[in-house]
């Protein structure tokens, strides 16, 4: 990897439980066309295009780089599909990075969607696989047991789910792309909320949306006054069931996170904000500890260190809990960093925000990407 | 191997997907509702039909709608002898690239001639369907063009299409394979027989053929206890969409004694407040049994005392 890599466009759609209005191609080209007009370039401007999403049963696309190749401006470039189940829009992010600073092509776009309203995620991730017992019952069946274990691994007290639920929503308020608007959520309203999949309340979740996220990548960052750096990736995996995994704090995402640290050159507590993905609200406490941002995950949130002017921002969009288009969610973390570090974050701008993170993760815990950006030039 | 590999099971994903158009594919269909076909007209001029909301050539918009056909030239053919049922007839037809007048591009469609009439070149027109919904296959398919058209039956829809639905099914047959299949025939036995890694020693239940942690098959068989302890679970609350148990239900992930995964299943006969972490539970089985898990109905309490946290802490 001998040259830079700097995002100089950043385009996302209006999020919502469903855009009626546009058709899938239509979704994704608004994400890009802002991206483009973003960073001042056209689509012949592009060299090549990575596209993310989650899994096809998701929308019944099969193969949809085929499908979004005319769509995207792609059509004699190169386009590939990155999957990586939940972290994709990172993954994403990630590899179209990589096609830049390897000296590969000089300006990619990258672009992740999920338009959830044309199917149904949970009923996708709820199959009945032969062979097994009926006891898949969607992401937060699968989440729920974990987020028990930390809570009895850490003595977590039960409003710590209810103060990031509140604390997203308010930041998501900040935010005109958020789809959940409520800014008057108190955590009387959470606790109040039905419970789902015990311990995981309704607001405590993440809502089913549609939209897509665009990135623009170049080598020299000089089309524009205020790039934002990539100073590192990092991509991990593990199994999803081995004998003494932790779940509850995953050896891949820790991993992860050391690697995406020492290549940046910084330690953790350097970041001015960090955009990570929570599609549950106990999520954040149990990666502030697993992204050895903070030895205890709770207590930092129960101090407010991860509030909008706190030690560490964290999910100052809103972040998944406000916004969730499945294969879009990881970029939009990434691309909330971006514009952290570009100062363009407008309500919900961290002041002086010089080096943020970007994380996501995906399937049973078993993918993490994660990117750190800066605003000097390495 | 042979026995092993004929443990199969149909599988069924279906689903109705719901379609947002978009303006351009949206107005494409509502036209087709009315009896007309559209296309789009790119800066360069170039028709395209099927409409797509961008220039393929520059990435840039088009809404520049110009009305095509309904005669239509063959750029290339294909005979389908026999249809299938979702085909969009019923009788020996041609699968077809058809080129309506007025477009630069083709679509696929039907086009329903003498075997013997068609020829690449060839012209044809388009028919429209008496009742007509907004949909590709309100052209019932083209036909060798006489001249003369079938007068259209008038639609009374005004409402612009929006929307579609996009019915999928797909059928598959999945086989257990080796080490599915014999724990499976195990099952059969009211046995729960996991494998053991040679190399760490480790345990899996449900079984796996090879070791994901030290990369080697495993190869010991291993008998295990019925009974375990639930190191954590979540009450499922929530009703969706193909759920198969009635809400609410406890599922759990259940570490056999001796073992080393824990196993994710139900936790019945039991008031699903009352379940806990380290609670100590046994295998129910159905009467009748399956080669499937589920043949485990589900593990109940049984009277021992819990199981505490320090001694699960490192299976969750
Ligand atoms: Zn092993």
């Amino acid at each position: 990897m001998n040259e830079r890599c700097a995002v100089i466009g950043i385009g996302q759609t209006q999020y919502a439980a469903k855009r009626g209005d546009v058709s899938m191609p239509g979704l994704v080209r608004e994400a890009a066309k802002r991206a483009l007009e973003d960073a001042g370039l056209t689509w012949a401007d592009i060299d090549a295009v990575v596209l993310g999403k989650a899994p096809d049963m998701f929308e019944g696309v099969v193969q949809p780089e085929l499908f979004m190749a005319g769509a995207l401006g792609a059509v004699g470039k190169s386009m590939i599909r990155v999957h990586t189940a939940g972290s994709v829009g990172g993954s994403t992010a990630v590899v179209a990075s990589h096609l830049v600073s390897s000296g590969v092509h000089k300006r990619v776009l990258t672009v992740a969607y999920e338009k959830q309203s044309e199917s149904n995620a949970m009923w996708a991730l709820s199959q009945r696989f032969p062979f097994n017992p009926p006891v898949m019952a969607g992401a937060g069946g699968y989440f729920a047991p974990i987020i028990r274990a930390y809570m009895a691994r850490t003595d977590a007290p039960d409003h710590i789910g209810l103060k990031v639920a509140v604390k997203d929503r308010q930041n998501a308020a900040l935010n005109p792309l958020a789809h959940l608007q409520m800014p008057d959520i108190t955590e009387e309203m959470v606790r109040a909320s039905p419970m789902l999949w015990d311990p995981v309340r309704y607001l405590e979740t993440c809502p089913s949306s549609d939209g897509a996220c665009a990135m623009i990548f170049s080598s020299d960052g000089s089309e524009v006054d205020n790039p934002a750096w990539v100073l590192s990736t990092a991509m991990r995996s593990e199994p999803m069931l081995f004998p003494g995994r932790d779940e509850v704090n995953p050896r891949a995402g820790a991993d992860c996170a050391t690697s995406a640290y020492k290549d940046a050159g910084i330690t953790p507590d350097q970041l001015d904000c960090a955009e990570i993905y929570v599609p549950f609200s106990w999520y954040e406490p149990m990666w502030l500890e697993n992204l050895h941002l903070f030895e205890s995950g709770w207590k930092a949130i129960d101090a407010g260190h991860t509030h909008l002017g706190g030690k560490l921002p964290i999910n100052m969009s809103g972040g998944v809990l406000s916004s969730n288009p499945i294969g879009a969610s990881g970029m939009i973390r990434f691309a909330e960093a971006a514009r952290q570090v570009r100062g363009t974050a407008d309500k919900h701008q961290v002041d002086g925000a010089k080096l943020a993170m970007g994380h996501a993760y995906g399937g049973g815990s078993q993918f993490f990407s994660m990117w750190i950006v800066g605003q000097e030039r390495p | 191997m042979g026995a092993d590999v004929e443990l199969v099971s149909p599988f069924v994903l279906e689903y109705a997907y719901k379609r947002s158009t978009g303006p351009v594919i949206g107005r494409f269909l509502t036209s087709l509702r009315d009896g007309r076909i559209e296309g789009v007209r790119t800066a360069a001029g170039r028709v395209l039909c099927p409409p797509v909301e961008y220039d393929p050539d520059t990435g840039e918009d088009v809404q520049d709608f110009v009305e095509v056909g309904p005669c239509a030239t063959v750029l290339t053919w294909t005979w389908i002898d026999a249809p299938l049922r979702d085909h969009p007839v019923q009788v020996p037809f041609a699968f077809a690239l058809v080129q309506l007048e007025g477009a630069d591009t083709s679509m696929l469609h039907a086009v329903c001639a003498p075997r013997e009439d068609m020829a690449t070149g060839m012209r044809v027109r388009a028919v429209f369907r008496d009742e007509r919904v907004g949909s590709i296959t309100d052209i019932a398919h083209f036909e060798i063009d006489t001249g003369v058209s079938k007068d259209l039956v008038p639609n009374e829809a005004t409402e612009p299409i929006t929307r579609f639905k996009a019915p999928t099914r797909l059928e598959y047959v999945v086989a257990a394979g080796a080490t599915t299949a014999e724990f499976l025939r195990g099952v059969l036995r009211r046995e729960l027989i996991g494998r053991r890694c040679p190399s760490c020693e480790k345990i899996y239940l449900p079984p796996r053929g090879s070791c994901p942690t030290c990369g080697v098959r495993t190869t010991e068989l291993v008998p295990m206890a019925q009974k375990g302890t639930v190191t954590t679970f979540s009450v499922i609350r929530i009703p969706f969409e193909g759920q198969v148990l009635e809400p609410p239900y406890a599922a759990a992930h259940v570490l056999l004694d001796g073992g080393d995964t824990p196993l994710l299943h139900i936790v019945g006969d039991v008031d699903v407040d009352l379940v806990r972490m380290g609670m100590r539970v046994e295998a129910v089985w159905a009467e009748q049994l399956e080669p499937t898990l589920a043949s485990v109905r589900y593990f109940r309490p049984i009277d021992e005392p819990d199981v505490p946290y320090a001694e699960i802490r490192g299976h969750v």
